[in-house]
């Protein structure tokens, strides 16, 4: 069925795997922690390149180790990237991590620095860098449907303002896109604590929604309650949450649901950093609550765009994902508007409804993907921050 | 609207709302809204409470629910008369 959000398009980069990306970055990515080093310097030695420095890479193993590979290869596959040099210390895990890139079909190029030091290490690796960078940036947008667009959300330094204008307006817009053939992402498996019930039964069938509910059991058990030396009121809700006026974690979930919107469906449960393969639709993945962690997941999954809602005004970004702020809180506006991209606070003036709402954001999505920087691109949040799983051997 | 309400409610089934206001003082007769319908009511706030805190909407007596969405957010765990302030020093979750 057509409707009025039928017909948009964005002039967005389509990659050789047919995935539309809305940024079109060179990536230099570290394997591991000791590579950091060689990757930024590279990055400062051919400009319009993309460093991605991070903490771990080193004696990972099982699981733990798994998702490590699936962070690195989904950041360099995400369709915001155009061509990734990867750099490693040792050759093996390097060239593991540059082949699974590689699958997508983008060039791909990767270095290790045992028996060559970092000074020829970032010689060698310089050279290609620049290589890739006149190549991308001969790339040109062309016109894509809206509905190729891969939209994640994930709501931080939330308040009693974000379940009231800023996630109904998420929540709209899935509404809206989700019909139209984008794909969604949600996740934050503790904070749907005391909203359990309600997210189970927003599962597409009731095989999914037990799936769902055997999930986020295990994060109850396996991560909350394994590790818990006091009730968490102190962690979730967050101080900033609490100073907000938000009281629980049931309040905070009820809340932090509303970006599913009254009739959207998920479709599958995503590991941490897995890329969704059960078709177009909305997806939950399991992930921190911490807006970092998830938006880095998020994008290593194949989200283009990540729709954050904010009270307080968690000021997040991500290296390769534009990430649009929206806030409801009227005193978030007026203290610190440098990092808000839709203001919604009309809907607690009741000047505006939740379905306007949803029109700006669309908009802003639209403008977003055309290539506006965010407020975020601007003030140059990049944070990057992997999730590990155990200690490391 | 033609009036700015100075406190949301999401459902008639609530017992607490939003001041979506800043600088709300006590004493002050708030224009109420529950978001559901846009039906409007008055209330007299008990108390100085900042912008995104709760408010009462009849009296509570610990050991009762707390409700905001229709939904179970809390127990309360000290009264707090109607038009009184709701949070963490007289509100707690169920689940930690």
């Amino acid at each position: 069925m057509s409707s009025k959000y039928s017909n948009i398009t964005v002039k967005a980069y389509r990659r050789e795997n047919g995935r539309v990306g809305v940024r079109n970055h060179v990536v230099i990515l570290p394997v591991d922690d000791i590579s950091n080093a060689a990757c930024e310097a590279v990055a400062n030695n051919v400009k319009g390149t993309l460093a991605i420095p991070h903490a771990y890479g080193r004696l990972q193993f099982g699981e733990d180790l798994e998702l490590h590979f699936r962070t690195m290869i989904g950041t360099g596959a995400n369709p915001n990237v155009a061509a990734v040099v990867v750099i490693g210390i040792e050759p093996g895990w390097t060239k593991r991590i540059a082949d699974g890139i590689r699958r997508t079909g983008k060039p791909v190029a990767e270095f290790s620095i045992e028996q060559n030091g970092d000074f020829e290490t970032i010689r060698a690796a310089s050279w290609k860098a620049k290589e890739f960078v006149h190549w991308s940036t001969e790339l040109q947008r062309e016109e894509c449907a809206l509905s190729d667009l891969w939209i994640s959300t994930k709501c931080g330094e939330s308040d009693t303002t974000t379940g009231l204008g800023s996630c109904p307006t998420v929540g709209n817009m899935y509404d809206k896109l989700l019909p139209e053939g984008i794909t969604g992402f949600f996740g934050e498996t503790s904070e749907i604590t005391g909203a359990e019930h309600i997210c189970q039964k927003r599962a597409v069938n009731e095989e999914v929604g037990e799936r769902w509910y055997k999930m986020w059991k295990a994060y109850q058990d396996d991560v909350i309650f394994a590790h818990q030396t006091d009730d968490l009121s102190d962690s979730q809700p967050t101080k900033g949450n609490i100073e907000g006026g938000l009281t629980t974690i049931e309040e905070k979930a009820l809340g932090n649901l509303e970006k599913i919107g009254r009739t959207s469906r998920y479709v599958d449960i995503l590991e941490p950093a897995e890329a969704p393969d059960a078709g177009k639709g909305l997806y939950f993945m399991d992930s921190s609550s911490a807006a970092a962690e998830c938006v880095t997941l998020m994008a290593a999954g194949g989200a283009v765009i990540h729709t954050f809602p904010t009270g307080q005004g968690n000021v997040v970004g991500n290296p390769i994902v534009p990430v649009i702020k929206i806030t409801a809180n009227p005193r978030t506006v007026r203290t610190m508007s440098e990092h808000v991209d839709v203001d919604v606070s009309g809907i607690l003036r009741r000047e505006m409804t939740i379905d306007e709402a949803g029109d700006e954001l669309i908009e802003m999505i639209r403008r977003t993907a055309n290539g506006r920087n965010t407020a975020a691109e601007a003030l140059g949040h990049r944070e990057f921050s992997m999730t590990k799983l155990y200690r490391s051997a | 609207m033609s009036e700015i309400p100075h406190l949301l409610v999401h459902e008639h089934a609530d017992n607490v709302g939003v001041v979506v206001v800043e600088g709300l003082t006590a004493g002050t007769d708030m224009l109420c809204c529950v978001t559901h319908d846009n039906s409007t009511f008055h209330l007299t706030s008990g108390a100085d409470v900042p912008i995104g805190h709760k408010i009462a909407l009849k009296d509570l007596k610990e050991g009762d629910t707390a409700t905001k969405y229709g939904e179970d957010i809390g127990k309360i765990v000290a009264d707090i008369p109607k038009g009184g302030h709701v949070h963490t020093h007289n509100c707690k979750t169920k689940r930690w």
